[in-house]
């Protein structure tokens, strides 16, 4: 579903991601984690085509980047920790608004289903400028889903959450990926991460450090796991 | 950090040395103008200047295209080099012409198409200038900077067209219209076409130093990065 | 709290995806932006209160009220709209920028250009709206009769330009580090042509002067909207993409 060899993206002069290799089979929960300035938002703005790659093969769905990025953003769901909601307008708009750019064929009954499942129906006509940052990042997951995307896209969707909040967005994260789609999150809470991906990579000074799923973590901790790739 | 190649060096002493010839010629070689005196000579220079501003105008216009085509950043410090000098030689151009137009017209300034668009054009090059200062990321500085030379490259004209119909006094050179008509003699129009030439060369040479500046400085860029990782 | 239900989004979609219709996202950019300035009416308020101050102060710096009015009424005019489609500019681009939104309108599945145009006609529109609201005031304080077909038809073709330039340069300016201050910095010197030409055609059907006198300026009008639109078009996606 996604595939990327030798990724280089550079700034100017400034490297940061330095020949990436990663491949994620269809209905794979990536975990990607690393340290603050690893390149982890940097590479997903890249799989998201909002960034152009340097050097390097991208694939997502099948589709060359930056080539393609049309047919890819067709396919792709993403959630960053900016909401990319319009404060002014309701839920229910913010959400015609992104159906008619994805062309989006019986709005409104999609719209319904899909506040339906992120527990925000009862708030449709109530302006996102009075949502608290969960229900914000609620709203966001729906928005990322209203296409029905084969990818999704997750970078640090915990952030500003509360307990509570943090746990309706597991509930939520788990219904989308239950489908069958292909999730790439980055995050920091690593408890999080176990619970809810099948795989972990560690990115590290802009290449994947290391890599295993549930399965090869077997009894040792993630933290551990972590720790070691940071070290080695 | 690579030595000055030959054909620079030799550039540096024969802009120099023109510079000089070309001087004189204004000063001394060119008959003395009956209605203006003295004051006229700086005209070889005016022009000549302009001329050369120009000649950065367009280059930086088609330089941005060539960026924006290419992606390939040595475009970038090239378009830069031709924003920077031809806004120099506008600036010079500009100020002679005042010195030359106080005594022509008794005024320091005048509305006339083509000084008020050489200011308007300074005023594009700020501009660009100060969005570039306002950008870190070298790419996107390079991709903004051409896109706005390349609206200042077809706004300008425009400018200039539209005040060219509000009206002109500005003196046509060689015949043709307007209320005042400036014939020039023989040895003026050899001191003016030499002036143009001389500066044409004195372009070419600070285009070289500049553009090899800018190439040391990316390349200092590097080293520190190389340093500080 | 709201109990979240476990059933998993049903997909109505089998194998064909629904192509993005480039006129319908420009359409729905442009409708987003002003349905949400309906509620907060923040970008309007500021730009008319703007531009009435401005025709204030100019009675007090040009004595507008004297004979000659005019001649200089189209100057005065055009300086308010100038001025005060900046303030629009800036604020429709910064509510993209701020909250990430520009992210969200780039993962669309469209042209990027459609963004321009979307926006654009958002732009125009509070321009043109402010200008609806201005003339009248302005007739009325200064007693002209601004009712007048050509000046109107004046006052789009030159908004039409400005907002073309403005919102590709918008996008650009909310990029950097200046950004608000940047904006008319980096418009006025490229908009003179509009400026120059709307203001000696606006001049000119005001003193009622032969059509002959106005053609060349409506030409330039014409001829920079069409340059300036298309090339705003082809280069829009140079100022978006990273």
């Amino acid at each position: 579903m996604i595939e990327v060899k030798k990724l280089v993206k550079r700034f100017g002069m400034k490297a940061v991601l330095r020949g990436v290799d990663f491949q994620v089979e269809p209905g794979e929960f990536v975990a990607l984690l690393g340290p603050n300035g690893a390149g982890k938002t940097t590479f997903l703005r890249i799989l998201s085509s909002l960034s152009r790659p340097s050097m390097g093969l991208v694939k997502v769905a099948g589709f060359a980047l930056p080539a393609h990025s049309a047919s890819v953003r067709q396919r792709l769901g993403v959630v960053s920790h900016m909401p990319l909601l319009y404060g002014d307008l309701t839920a229910e708009e913010n959400l015609q608004f992104y159906g008619r750019i994805y062309n989006i064929p019986a709005l409104n009954e999609r719209i319904s289903e899909v506040l339906d499942m992120v527990g925000l129906a009862t708030r449709r006509r109530d302006m996102v400028r009075t949502f608290s940052r969960g229900m914000q990042q609620r709203l966001a997951i729906g928005r990322a889903v209203l296409h029905d995307p084969d990818v999704m896209l997750f970078d640090e969707p915990y952030t500003g959450l509360d307990q509570d909040a943090s746990e309706m967005l597991d509930g939520v994260l788990k219904n989308v990926a239950a489908v069958g789609r292909t999730v790439v999150m980055t995050s920091h809470d690593l408890a999080r991460a176990e619970e809810l991906a099948t795989r972990f990579d560690i990115l590290s000074r802009g290449v994947i450090a290391a890599s295993a799923t549930h399965a090869e973590l077997g009894n040792s901790n993630l933290l551990t796991f972590y720790k070691q790739a940071l070290a080695g | 950090m690579s030595p000055q190649p030959r054909v620079l060096k030799v550039l540096n002493v024969l802009s120099a040395l023109l510079v000089l010839v070309a001087f004189l010629m204004a000063m001394f070689y060119a008959p003395l103008e009956k209605v203006m005196g003295e004051v006229q000579r700086v005209f070889y220079f005016h022009v000549a200047t302009a001329w050369v501003g120009m000649l950065g105008f367009i280059a930086a216009a088609v330089v941005a295209v060539i960026f924006l085509r290419t992606q390939d950043l040595k475009w970038d410090v090239i378009g830069l080099a031709a924003v920077e000098i031809s806004l120099v030689f506008f600036l010079v151009a500009i100020v002679l012409g005042s010195i030359w137009a106080r005594p022509a017209w008794g005024t320091w300034w005048t509305w006339e198409p083509r000084l008020t668009t050489a200011a308007i054009l300074e005023m594009v090059y700020l501009a660009y200038l100060l969005l570039r200062q306002g950008i870190e990321d070298p790419d996107r500085r390079a991709r903004f900077g051409a896109v706005y030379t390349l609206l200042g490259g077809l706004s300008v004209p425009l400018t200039f067209i539209s005040i060219r119909i509000f009206r002109t006094i500005h003196p046509v050179v060689i015949g043709g219209g307007g209320s005042e008509k400036m014939g020039m003699t023989g040895s003026m129009v050899a001191t003016m076409l030499f002036s143009i030439a001389v500066f044409s060369i004195v372009f070419v040479t600070l285009f070289w130093h500049r553009i090899r500046l800018g190439q040391f400085s990316d390349k200092v860029e590097q080293l520190k990065l190389k340093v500080t990782q | 709290m709201d109990k979240l239900p476990l059933t998993t989004l049903r997909t109505p979609f089998t194998n064909q995806r629904p192509q993005s219709n480039y006129l319908r996202a420009v359409l729905a950019i442009a409708w987003k932006d002003l349905a949400a300035e309906l509620r907060s009416r923040e970008l309007l308020s500021s730009m008319l209160v703007f531009s009435l101050l401005v025709i204030l102060i100019f009675y007090f710096a040009l004595e507008l009220d004297v004979k000659a009015r005019e001649g200089i009424t189209a100057g005065a005019l055009w300086v308010t709209f100038a001025f005060a489609g900046t303030l629009g500019l800036n604020r429709s681009m910064a509510v993209e920028k701020d909250r990430g939104c520009l992210d969200g309108l780039l993962l669309a599945p469209v042209d990027r250009s459609a963004i321009y145009f979307g926006k654009a006609i958002s732009n125009l529109a509070f321009m043109l709206i402010v200008e609806a609201v201005v003339l009248p005031v302005y007739s009325v304080m200064y007693n002209i009769n601004l009712f007048n077909l050509g000046l109107i038809g004046v006052t789009l073709l030159g908004s039409v330009g400005y907002i073309a330039v403005g919102t590709l340069l918008a996008a650009m300016s909310v990029q950097t580090r200046t950004r608000d201050v940047l904006l008319p910095i980096l418009l006025f010197p490229l908009v003179i042509p509009v400026l120059v030409a709307a203001v000696k055609a606006s001049s000119g059907f005001l003193l009622a002067l032969e059509m002959s006198e106005i053609l060349p300026w409506l030409n330039i009008l014409i001829v920079y909207d069409v340059i300036f639109i298309a090339v705003a078009f082809m280069v829009f996606d140079y100022v978006v993409e990273e």
